[in-house]
């Protein structure tokens, strides 16, 4: 080092790289109501497209009558079946195989079903329109309960595939079953069961809920019939895949479609899909030659679009007396509603649901899922987790605790004497997952530590005694979780969506004056892309974060990558970028060694310069080098720094946590309060404390939502019964706890930068640790399972059905 | 159908216009005027992503027919702060991270900058329940609340100085 180089630590400090808590370049905009959602896109001429719906959950359609609606003033077109049926649109392919209808041809199959799209001057004029559709229906019977939909008197619900005995997924027994997926060995589970010195059983049931971000979906398509060229705004998870889809479907040629996701209002796996308010909108702006919009509203979107979980999971683990776990068997039955519309990569209609055997160390197991065909809305989508890994992680958390209870031991000693053990990684599962690297045991102890394990069993216990004395009617929960997801989404290999490879991507393009743009195949929803991926790249090609442009969303000009859910952005996207950025840098270092004449191999990175080895005076800054790229000629070496990375993830990442709620249950209101809330979280290397923090914090706040009150209900007519937020519960800041926070930090060994992915973390972590201490507080009156959501009403009934109100 | 000649104040501005006796509010800030900070998540005054603040009082613009805004006092958050010079509030919630999708952000921080005008020294509970009535899907609202904090003592800071 000579004077002119500042110390290393100071410059660092001035890139905002790795493991920096900087704040987000997205803020500006977003606190000044400068955030640009589709709803806020105007545009000359553009028209607002609305839809009429079913009121029932399974008729048949007599007839549609649209000339009333079509007579008023404002409306300007109303689309049927019929008329989508011309150009092969009145159904579409679902990402899982099956296929589902764009507006109801010949019968409907969930209530809020599209039936008809009216296009029209504005929203108003749009709903006068659809109040003038005479929709003429016949009542079928109804089919809510996916254990009777095979059943001698069933209603089949699907005509179009009722004699289809081959599905996407292998052989259907009946026309309301969809598939049946196996993992592990059957034989060899059943044998351990039946020679089991314990084995507990459960049916643990994991409902049906929705992601419902705040904004809901919508687009504004745009057809420019001079050019030939077709662009949509959308709200979309994944637009590179919606433009394949979209091209696919439409016979727009690839390049004739543009699909830009601006800013959106969250995620949560609600955006993934493909809806047909964004078919009807394409065809009515090709019909109308103007742009249309729609914008679902909150009723649509509860009832229409995207619903998660509704896992039936029944299941078995078995034990040694001392508690060491010999098995794992569980069957899944999976309403998947009318059309199987989820989200998951094609190989895996249950998604990862095979991560079921958890944390834990368990030699032999068996998983069966069968999807099941129900009058109620399609989806199954991944509302903040990876796919399915939600459902798996609550399954074996309930589980651990019923195991726990019949073995009469302490369920942390339980989860303690199962771990897989740091040096079993990689860890190569029953259910055939390879974990790429873990530390559990040191993960758990911290937690346990950090809140006093001990000392809170004691003063639940002691709780308990003044209960059963008659001096308070509070009980104590200690619900634990101890989870291990499965993201990042993924090898080539295995994981496409439609037969599109699941890597992802990042292009750089460095400018002459030292500041850069980076483009890459994800986009954000609220995860803070633009501030976290230039962190990354600072770290990598010694660029301050703030003098790097990070762009997501635009086909025309982002690299193709399959989008931003399953926490696979920073998994893959992330390491595209870091790819990308050790390309510049391995480009920067044959300049460098041009520029200070010697060769290449006698050069060394530190920072934000190439130095000469042993020569610490003689150094290029990265300013240098890149200005030098661009007016030099550098013989050997092409003018200009860019560089471009596809990366195919060679394994999945395995983040897991230690999560501790200690919940307060009134027994006679069933109301409880969130007393302490612990969350260590293990995402590898962590590239933003502070976004990593509010990533747990609303993950474990939608966790606690789904686990105390959230819910998809249906009555026995199919009637969606919490179609809007006054029924449907997202928790205010009133019932919100504080929560304490915490880390270990356990590197991906194949990521680039050891990342793993952290946003679902707390999801999947959160709703065993908010149920488990429900459970945990009835623990001792006998209850092994009841099943979420645990709102007062549940919790009430719990207490009643146990005789603590006599 | 006809329509109603409307006039108010909206972020010290006058605007006139003709409405529609149907049109709510939140569809006239939005798109009559080109106010698109607040924003429409539920359209039945659950989310609170449309407040406002209107005549002195935080507003869900969704459920108020534009008509009922005849000569009003209105601010959006277009009206607090500008690009120059945030308003504290817009720099706390960026200091503590209190957003992250930003969709809430709008109605959470104009309902924040009443509740400090109602109560300028809230304490944390007086905090959770003045912005129960806003919805946010992302932070788990322990952000918000730290920042809304922040401002106040900020804000009780400079008037004590001055």
């Amino acid at each position: 080092m000579n004077e002119s180089t500042p110390p290393k630590e100071e410059r660092m400090a001035a890139l905002s790289g790795l493991g920096t808590s900087r704040k987000r370049v997205e803020d500006a905009r977003f606190t000044q109501g400068k955030g640009n959602y589709v709803d806020d896109l105007k545009m000359p001429g553009m028209l607002f497209g609305d839809f009429v719906r079913s009121p029932y959950a399974h008729a048949r359609i007599k007839s549609i009558n649209t000339e009333a609606a079509l007579a008023l003033p404002g409306v300007h077109a109303v689309l049927t079946a019929a008329d989508l049926e011309p150009l092969g649109l009145h159904w579409m392919p679902t990402l899982a195989g099956d296929k589902q209808m764009v507006l109801a041809d010949g019968k409907v199959l969930f209530q809020g079903q599209e039936v008809a799209y009216v296009v029209a001057d504005d929203r108003y004029a749009a709903d006068d329109g659809i109040q003038a559709v005479v929709v003429e229906y016949e009542e079928l019977p109804v089919l809510v309960d996916p254990f009777k939909a095979e059943l001698d008197d069933a209603p089949v619900l699907r005509e179009d595939i009722a004699d289809q005995s081959e599905g996407a997924h292998g052989p259907r027994r009946h026309p309301n079953h969809i598939f049946t997926w196996e993992s592990g060995d059957r034989a060899a589970t059943e044998l351990v069961l039946s020679e089991a010195e314990v084995v507990a059983e459960e049916m643990v049931y994991y409902h049906r809920t929705h992601p419902c971000p705040l904004e809901t979906c919508g687009c504004v398509a745009s057809m420019d019939k001079v050019n030939g060229k077709l662009t949509v705004w959308g709200t979309f998870q994944a637009p590179h895949a919606v433009r394949t889809v979209a091209s696919l479907i439409s016979g727009i040629a690839e390049h004739n479609i543009r699909i830009i996701s601006p800013d959106i209002g969250g995620g949560f796996g609600n955006k993934v899909g493909v809806y047909p308010g964004y078919i009807c909108a394409i065809v009515a702006s090709i019909v109308t030659g103007v742009p249309v919009k729609w914008v679902e509203d909150r009723m649509d979107n509860l009832m229409a679009t995207a619903f998660a979980r509704d896992y039936w999971m029944q299941g078995k683990i078995s034990a040694t007396k001392e508690g060491k776990i010999t098995g794992l068997w569980c069957h899944t039955t999976a309403d998947h509603g009318a059309f199987d519309a989820c989200a998951d990569p094609t190989k895996f209609p249950a998604g990862f649901m095979n991560i079921c055997t958890g944390s834990y160390d368990i030699p032999t197991a068996y998983l069966a899922v069968d999807g099941i065909y129900t009058n109620k809305a399609p989806g199954g989508v991944a509302y903040r987790c990876s796919f399915r890994v939600t459902e798996a992680a609550y399954f074996i958390e309930r589980m651990i605790e019923v195991l726990a209870i019949k073995l009469g031991m302490d369920a942390a000693d339980l989860r303690a004497k199962n771990f897989i053990r740091k040096d079993q990684f990689p860890y190569q599962s029953a259910l055939g997952w390879e974990y790429d690297s873990g530390d559990y045991h040191t993960a758990w102890d911290k937690a346990l530590a950090a809140v006093d394990y001990e000392g809170l069993r004691a003063e639940q216990a002691e709780r308990l005694g003044a209960f059963n004395r008659g001096e308070t009617r509070k009980l104590i929960g200690i619900g634990l979780s101890h989870f291990t997801e499965i993201v990042g989404a993924g090898p080539v290999k295995n994981c496409d969506i439609l037969g599109l490879g699941m890597f992802d991507s990042c292009e750089i393009r460095i400018h002459p004056t030292g500041s850069a743009i980076a483009r890459l195949g994800t986009i954000s929803q609220g995860q803070g892309h633009a501030t976290t991926f230039a962190q990354i790249l600072a770290s990598e090609i010694g660029i301050p974060a703030e003098d790097i442009t990070i762009e997501e969303g635009d086909t025309d000009t982002a690299p193709y990558g399959l989008g931003t859910y399953g926490s696979r952005s920073t998994p893959v996207a992330g390491a595209a970028t870091a790819m990308a950025g050790r390309k510049i840098r391995a480009k920067a270092q044959m300049i460098a060694a041009y520029l200070l004449e010697v060769h290449d191999n006698d050069v060394e990175w530190d920072v934000d310069r190439f130095v000469v080895k042993g020569a610490p005076e003689r150094f290029k800054t990265m300013k240098e080098i890149v200005f030098a790229s661009y007016n030099q000629a550098i013989p050997g070496v092409e003018p200009g720094l860019e560089a471009v990375s596809y990366y195919d993830p060679p394994n999945m990442t395995f983040p897991f946590g230690a999560y501790v709620c200690v919940m307060e249950i009134d027994v006679d209101t069933g109301t409880t309060e969130i007393r302490q809330f612990y969350a260590l979280d293990d995402c590898g290397t962590r590239i933003n404390p502070m976004i990593i923090e509010g990533q747990v914090h609303g993950g474990l706040t939608e966790a606690l939502a789904i686990a105390m009150g959230q819910e998809i209900a249906y009555d026995e007519q199919g009637n969606v019964t919490t179609g809007t937020l006054m029924d449907f519960f997202i928790p205010t800041a009133w019932e919100t706890p504080n929560y304490q926070t915490d880390f270990t930090e356990t590197p991906s060994p194949h990521h680039p930068i050891g990342a793993k992915g952290v946003g679902e973390s707390p999801n999947v972590g959160g709703v065993p640790a908010f149920s488990n201490a429900v459970h945990d507080a009835f623990k001792s009156f006998g209850l092994t399972q009841s099943h979420m959501p645990h709102d007062h009403w549940r919790i009430w009934k719990i207490a009643n059905s146990l005789g603590l109100h006599d | 159908m006809g329509k109603t000649h409307l006039k108010m104040t909206v972020n010290s501005k006058e605007v006139e216009l003709l409405v529609e006796p149907r049109q709510l509010l939140i569809h006239v800030l939005r798109e009559e005027l080109n106010l698109t900070g607040a924003h429409i998540g539920c359209e039945s005054s659950h989310c609170g992503a449309c407040t406002i603040d209107m005549n002195g009082m935080s507003v869900k613009s969704c459920t108020v027919f534009a008509a009922q805004a005849q000569d009003a006092e209105i601010t959006t958050i277009e009206g607090l702060g500008s690009p120059d010079g945030l308003h504290v509030l817009q720099e706390m919630f960026k200091e503590h991270h209190g957003l992250q999708c930003g969709y809430c952000t709008p109605g959470m921080i104009t309902r924040a900058h009443r509740l400090l005008q109602e109560n300028s020294n809230p304490t944390e509970e007086e905090v959770r329940f003045g912005i129960s009535g806003n919805l946010c899907r992302c932070t788990g609202y322990q952000n918000i609340v730290k920042a809304i904090l922040a401002a106040a003592a900020k804000m009780n800071e400079v008037k004590e100085s001055a």
